[in-house]
C-alpha cells in the first residue's frame, strides 16, 4: 500500500498482524458493489468490516446475499461485524457462524439493543468479548467512549478498543473527545476511533489525539464521489498521524512572551 | 400509561417533536426544501440501500366486518386458506425472485388462521428465508411469544384510523371493533420480543392531518417505550377493493410527499415503507426522499404468485360458504388492487438506475435463533 502523501510511515500491529494504513473502511451504505470496490481501493485500506447479517454464511453462494463475493480476501483482511445482535449470545452465535464459514477469526463486536441510535451495549460487549477471546477470536469491540469499559475489555483480552466519536451516521465528529483522550492515555492496546467521523478533518483530529487508526463508513459511502472521499480520508489520516509523531504544541488560553519569568538568566 | 391514554391527551400534549411535525406539514416551508433535508437524512442513516420484501397472503378468511376492506366478512368474495405446502410453494416462488424477507399476511379468523397455523407457516418459511414478519389479527403477548420463538422477527399492525368515532363507524363487527385492543397491539408485540414493529394509518378514512399527527405521536411513543424494537411506519392510501368503499378524504400526491418528508425529518432513524399500492412513477420519486423498505411484484390474494390453493376456492356471503363452483382460472379475491404491477426484477433494475443498492438480505438466522 503506498502512502497518499508520501510521508514516512512505520507499520503498526494488531494481534501480531502488521498494517501500513491507519484507515479502516466499512462496507455498508454504498450505492453499488462497484462504488464500494473502487472506494476501498482508493482508500488504501487493508482492513474492511462487513455486516454478517448481509452476508451468505451458508456456503451456497446465495445471489441475494453476495456482498462477500465483491471483497477481495487477498487484498483485505475481512473483519465481520455483528451488527443486528442485541446481546452477547447473538453476537457469539454470529461470530461462530462466520468462523465456520471460513472467515478470519477476527470479529468487530457490535451489539446494539437500540436500533435507533445503534449505541453499543457495554455489558453484553464485555460478556461476548470474554467468551470469544477464550475461543481464540481476535476481538475488536465497538464501545461508547467509556474509559473504564475500555480497560475492562483490555483485561478481557480485546485486541483493540473501538470507541465511538459520535453515534453512527451522525457525522458529528469527536463529540466524545474528552473521554477519548483518557482512553488513549490509558490504553495498552491500539485505540481505533469508530463512528460519527463525518469529514476528513475529524479523522485527522482522531489521529492527532493519538488514536492508532480510525474506521469510516458512512462519510465515504454516501459521498458524491466515494473514491475521492476515500482518498481525502486517507490523506487526513496520514497527516494526522505525522503531526502526532512530530508532537503538537499544546493549545494555550492566553498569548505569552517566550520567557517572561526566566528570561533574566539569558541576559 | 399505554398509548391509549396518551392518544386521549393528544390535543393538549405538545412535544417539541410533534410541534415540529405539525409545522412541516403546514406548508410553511417549500416542499423542495423538505425533500432535500429528508433525502440527506435518509442517505446518512441508511446510505444508498433499499431493503426489499414481499407480502405472502396465506388466507383471506375473516370474521371482521370492516367497511373499507376487500376481505370484509360480508363481501361475497372467493376465499381460501393455503395449506402449508401451498404456503411453501408461494414462498419458493418469492425466493426465486430474490426475496429473503417475507411478510405473512392473513385475515383474522380463529379457525382458519389459528396461532398454530401461523406458527407452522413461520417455521416453514424460516427454512427458506432468514426474515419473516407477520401482519395478522392482534394477539396477546403470550400468544405472540411462540411466534417469535418460531422465528418471526417483525409484527405489523395498522391502526387503520386513530379517530375513535370513525373507527367505530367503519368496524361494524368482529374482534377488530375494539379500538384500544388494536391500539395497544404494538406494545404487546414488543413485549413478546418482536425485533421490528410496523405501524400505519389507512389514509382516506378520516381527515388526514389529524390522522398523521396521531401516527407521529404513536411513533414517538413507541420509540420511547419499545426502545429495543426497530420501528417502521407505512402510509397506505385507500385503493379500490371489493365492497367498493369510497374514501372520505383524499390525500394528493403533493400532500403525500410532504407527509413522507416530514416523517423522515422528524424520525431520521426509523424505517419508512412503500408498498405496491402506489404507482411506479410515485414510488420511484419517493424512493430517495425517505423510503427504506419496498415491496415489489406483490400479490394481495392468497395463491396469487403460483395459483396455489385454487382448487380450494369457495365463495362466501356474509360468512356463509356457498356451494363450490367451477373456478378454473379464477384466483382468490385480492385485499386491494395494487398499482405498481412491475415484476420484482424491473423494480430492482429501476432502483439501481436511481442510484440504490437493492438489499434482499438484512437479517440472519443466527440472530434471535431459537
Amino acid at each position: 500500500m503506498s502512502s497518499i502523501l508520501s510521508l514516512p510511515n512505520q507499520p503498526w500491529e494488531i494481534a501480531g498482524r502488521k498494517f501500513q494504513s491507519r484507515l479502516f473502511v466499512g462496507t455498508g451504505k454504498f450505492a453499488s458493489p462497484l462504488d464500494m470496490k473502487n472506494a476501498l481501493t482508493a482508500s488504501g485500506c487493508e482492513l474492511v468490516t462487513v455486516a454478517l447479517r448481509r452476508a451468505d454464511l451458508s456456503g451456497r453462494e446465495d445471489p441475494s446475499a453476495d456482498i462477500l463475493s465483491h471483497l477481495d480476501k487477498e487484498k483485505y483482511l475481512l473483519v465481520p461485524n455483528t451488527s443486528g445482535a442485541m446481546n452477547a449470545e447473538e453476537a457469539v452465535r454470529l461470530a461462530r457462524l462466520a468462523a465456520a464459514a471460513g472467515l478470519p477469526k477476527w470479529i468487530k463486536l457490535e451489539i446494539h439493543p437500540d436500533p435507533r441510535y445503534l449505541l453499543p451495549d457495554p455489558i453484553e460487549t464485555l460478556k461476548a468479548t470474554e467468551i470469544l477471546v477464550r475461543e481464540g477470536f481476535t476481538i475488536l469491540p465497538y464501545i461508547n467512549a467509556d474509559p473504564v469499559l475500555a480497560k475492562r475489555l483490555e483485561e478481557a483480552g480485546a485486541a483493540v478498543v473501538m470507541p465511538l466519536g459520535s453515534p453512527i451516521g451522525s457525522n458529528r465528529g469527536l463529540e466524545t473527545r474528552g473521554q477519548l483522550q483518557i482512553i488513549i492515555e490509558q490504553a495498552t492496546v491500539p485505540v481505533i476511533i469508530d463512528a460519527g467521523l463525518g469529514s476528513p478533518a475529524h479523522a485527522a483530529e482522531a489521529l492527532e489525539l493519538g488514536a492508532s487508526a480510525v474506521l469510516v463508513n458512512t462519510a465515504i459511502a454516501i459521498a458524491k464521489d466515494p473514491s475521492r472521499m476515500a482518498v481525502s480520508f486517507a490523506a487526513a489520516v496520514e497527516a494526522g498521524r505525522a503531526a502526532y509523531e512530530m508532537g503538537l504544541p499544546q493549545p494555550r488560553a492566553h498569548a505569552s512572551a517566550t520567557s517572561p519569568l526566566t528570561g533574566f538568566l539569558d541576559r | 400509561m399505554s398509548f391509549v391514554q396518551h392518544l386521549e391527551k393528544l390535543p393538549e400534549h405538545r412535544s417539541p417533536l410533534l410541534d415540529r411535525f405539525r409545522h412541516l406539514l403546514s406548508g410553511a416551508q417549500p416542499l423542495e426544501t423538505l425533500a432535500a433535508e429528508a433525502a440527506q437524512l435518509t442517505r446518512r442513516h441508511f446510505g444508498h440501500t433499499m431493503r426489499l420484501f414481499a407480502p405472502l397472503y396465506v388466507s383471506n378468511e375473516c370474521v371482521n366486518i370492516c367497511k373499507y376492506c376487500g376481505f370484509s366478512r360480508d363481501n361475497p368474495i372467493l376465499r381460501v386458506t393455503l395449506d402449508l405446502d401451498q404456503v411453501e410453494a408461494e414462498a419458493r416462488y418469492l425466493v426465486q425472485e430474490g426475496f429473503r424477507s417475507i411478510l405473512i399476511v392473513a385475515g383474522e379468523h380463529p379457525k382458519f388462521v389459528s396461532e398454530s397455523y401461523l406458527e407452522d407457516c413461520i417455521k416453514r418459511l424460516r427454512r427458506l428465508v432468514p426474515s419473516v414478519s407477520l401482519e395478522v389479527g392482534p394477539m396477546e403477548t403470550e400468544q405472540y411469544r411462540p411466534l417469535v420463538q418460531a422465528g418471526a422477527d417483525g409484527l405489523i399492525v395498522y391502526q387503520e384510523t386513530y379517530h375513535p368515532a370513525t373507527y367505530a363507524e367503519l368496524h361494524v363487527a368482529g374482534p377488530k371493533k375494539d379500538f384500544a385492543w388494536r391500539l395497544e397491539c404494538p406494545e404487546r408485540a414488543a413485549a413478546a420480543g418482536f425485533r421490528r414493529i410496523g405501524i400505519g394509518a389507512l389514509l382516506g378514512l378520516a381527515p388526514w392531518q389529524e390522522e398523521v399527527l396521531a401516527l407521529a405521536a404513536h411513533t414517538e411513543y413507541l420509540l420511547k417505550h419499545c426502545w429495543k424494537s426497530f420501528v417502521t411506519v407505512s402510509f397506505p392510501r385507500l385503493r379500490p377493493a371489493a365492497g367498493e368503499f369510497q374514501p372520505q378524504v383524499h390525500l394528493t400526491d403533493h400532500e403525500f410527499t410532504r407527509l413522507i418528508c416530514a416523517f423522515r425529518i422528524c424520525f431520521p432513524q426509523i424505517g419508512l415503507v412503500m408498498s405496491t399500492r402506489e404507482p411506479a412513477r410515485l414510488r420511484d420519486g419517493l424512493a430517495p426522499l425517505g423510503i427504506t423498505l419496498m415491496s415489489a411484484g406483490a400479490h394481495t390474494e392468497p395463491g396469487g404468485y403460483t395459483g396455489a390453493g385454487r382448487e380450494n376456492l369457495h365463495r362466501t356471503e356474509k360468512g356463509k360458504v356457498l356451494p363450490t363452483i367451477q373456478s378454473e382460472g379464477e384466483f382468490a379475491t385480492e385485499q386491494f388492487a395494487v398499482s405498481d404491477n412491475r415484476p420484482a426484477a424491473a423494480v430492482v433494475s429501476r432502483l439501481k438506475q436511481l442510484g440504490f443498492d437493492p438489499v434482499w438480505k438484512d437479517w440472519d438466522h443466527a440472530l434471535a435463533e431459537t
